[in-house]
């Protein structure tokens, strides 16, 4: 299995002094859905934007595998000004795709996240989850090798919240890329992914790396299964224990 | 098969958009249009009819019989002049003059507000070198500078447009700037991730999200242009005459009457140069947002 993406040991500290990272080491392999949880400001945005060339480490070394990196940002982070689908045109005219191209690739995305017939909206017609969709489909496009989530639905009701792990969960399954997800919600971690990254209060560090055993598609009714219970009940504690 | 495409997400569609996407978008955008158009032209009837009250009610109620003449009543101010060709001549001439004179400077400013704040925005440094000689431009008060001005440039229309563009200036620039610094980290982050390069940043981002504060500065710019012409017109007695310039020979000849119609012509001039960008505004910031469009 290739790892897409390698943390050895990575720190960094701020300029403003602040050590937000002290020796983090975790891999992603591809087909693999990891989801960091960890308490506010214990530097889980700092570890995507390392990951994604954002910004750099002042210790260790991050390798990457990937032709093709995306990243979905907490907010939808929309251009008001465009529609929907040229909101997830836009990768593709800023590295020089050709129109037709690009336009009917971003057809297919916003097909995919099931927002055909939405295209012409813009931000400001649409809801908070659609807005998300629009902003999953903009990274989609691309068909990244890797793709950074910085808590996507962080911002979501509830319900919206749970379909669109659903709907995520499914296109994990379509499109099979190295996924780095993060969030604070320990029911989201488990349901989502395939391991579950624990890391400590700040300077964050990885306490507890714990591998979630069900295949997908998993129905929304795991939730309110034992094993599930039990198993955030694991991550919560070694949550509990380092914050 | 993917759950995504068979979840259709109707049910979180905010309605009421819904409403305008199932029904003709075009024509509800229109009809939307008319109505905020008659919601916004109303008001300021109401307003101009309020003036009329008040005026008729200073010359007939305030002053006595002999003082009428420091406000004559409405009809007798437009009576003596709208007719008469041998002041109504001069004075639309004089207008146009002006009218001219505020155009052109307010061109020059928004092409110079526009640029020297996209320059300034290249880089942290720039701004701060460049942006104290924007605001040293806004606090020397006008009318300092513009004998200045005359004595330099003479009194023709560049001098003229000259002090147009530094009363106008400002606002373009610090709007201009504002809009372009709106763009949040994240999108810039976006950018950033897709390799984009410093003009497509500038093109794609930067400059469509300060669109709205730019109209916000040429509605500014546009009123401040129409006071720099007049100004200009009142120092500059010797070349072109301009309305200013006729305000201040009815003023010295005590022709109330004429005075009174120039004024009302500068007043109708601003609102109208006002109207017509605060009308560009909605018309085109609504479209870029996506409400009413097609
Ligand atoms: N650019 C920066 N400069 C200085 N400190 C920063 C910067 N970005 C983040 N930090 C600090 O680093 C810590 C981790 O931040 P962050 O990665 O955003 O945390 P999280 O996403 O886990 O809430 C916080 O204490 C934050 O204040
Ligand atoms: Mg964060």
């Amino acid at each position: 299995m290739t790892r897409t993406l390698v943390l050895d040991d990575v720190s960094k500290t701020f300029p403003t002094g602040t050590v937000a990272l002290d020796g983090v080491s975790l891999s992603v392999a591809a087909g693999e859905f990891v989801t960091v949880v960890g308490p506010s400001g214990c530097g889980k945005s700092t570890l995507l934007r390392l990951a994604s060339g954002l910004d750099e480490v002042t210790g260790g070394e991050i390798e990457v595998n990937a032709t093709s990196t995306s990243y979905v940002f907490q907010e939808a982070t929309l251009l008001e000004w465009r529609s929907a689908l040229r909101n997830v045109e836009l990768a593709g005219e800023l590295r020089g795709a050709a129109k037709p191209d690009r336009r009917r690739r971003a057809q297919e995305a916003l097909d995919l996240v099931g927002l055909s017939g939405f295209e012409k909206q813009h931000p400001r017609q649409l809801s908070g989850g659609m807005r998300m969709r629009v902003s999953i489909a903009r990274a989609l496009v691309a068909e990244p090798d890797l793709a950074l989530f910085d808590e996507p639905f962080g911002a979501l009701d509830e319900i919206t919240r749970l379909r669109m792990q659903t709907e995520l969960q499914s296109l994990f399954e379509l499109k099979n890329f190295a996924g780095l997800f993060i969030t604070h919600s320990v029911s989201e971690a488990v349901y989502l992914s395939t391991r579950v990254v624990v890391m400590s209060g700040r300077p964050g560090r990885v306490v507890a790396d714990i591998p979630v055993p069900w295949s997908y598609p998993r129905p929304p009714e795991l939730r309110y299964e034992p094993e599930f219970a039990a198993l955030t009940g694991e991550v919560s504690a070694a949550l509990g224990e380092h914050s | 098969m993917s759950a995504a495409a068979v979840n259709a997400p109707a049910a979180d569609t905010q309605s009421g958009t819904r409403d305008v996407v199932a029904q003709a978008p075009a024509r509800a955008g229109v009809r939307r249009g008319l109505v905020s158009a008659g919601a916004k032209v109303w008001p300021l009837l109401a307003a101009v009819g309020g003036i009329v009250a008040v005026w008729y009610a200073v010359t007939y109620l305030v002053l006595s019989p002999e003082r009428r003449f420091l406000l004559p009543p409405l009809h007798q101010v437009i009576g003596t002049t709208v007719g008469n060709p041998n002041i109504m001549g001069p004075m639309l001439d004089a207008l146009g003059q002006t009218v001219g004179v505020a155009l052109s400077g307010l061109a020059i400013a928004v092409v110079l507000g526009i640029g020297y704040a996209v320059v300034m925005v290249q880089a942290g440094w720039v701004e701060k070198i460049l942006y104290p000689y924007a605001v040293i431009l806004q606090t020397i008060p006008i009318l300092a500078l513009t004998p200045l001005i005359g004595i330099w440039m003479g009194y023709g229309f560049s001098a003229r447009i000259v002090v147009c563009v530094i009363i106008a200036l400002f606002p373009m620039i610090a709007n201009t700037l504002f809009g372009l610094q709106s763009a949040g980290p994240a999108a810039h982050d976006l950018f950033t991730l897709n390799r984009a390069t410093r003009a497509q940043r500038l093109f794609k981002l930067q400059f469509p999200a300060a669109l709205p504060s730019i109209f916000t500065g040429l509605r500014n710019a546009a009123g401040l242009s129409v006071i720099g012409a007049i100004v200009g017109d009142f120092f500059f007695q010797q070349g072109l005459p301009g309305i200013g310039g006729l305000l201040r020979v009815y003023t010295l000849r005590l022709n109330m009457d004429a005075l009174f119609t120039a004024i009302i012509l500068t007043a109708l001039f601003g609102v109208a140069v006002f109207s017509v960008f605060a009308a560009l505004d909605r018309a085109v910031i609504g479209r870029w947002y996506g409400r009413g469009a097609p």
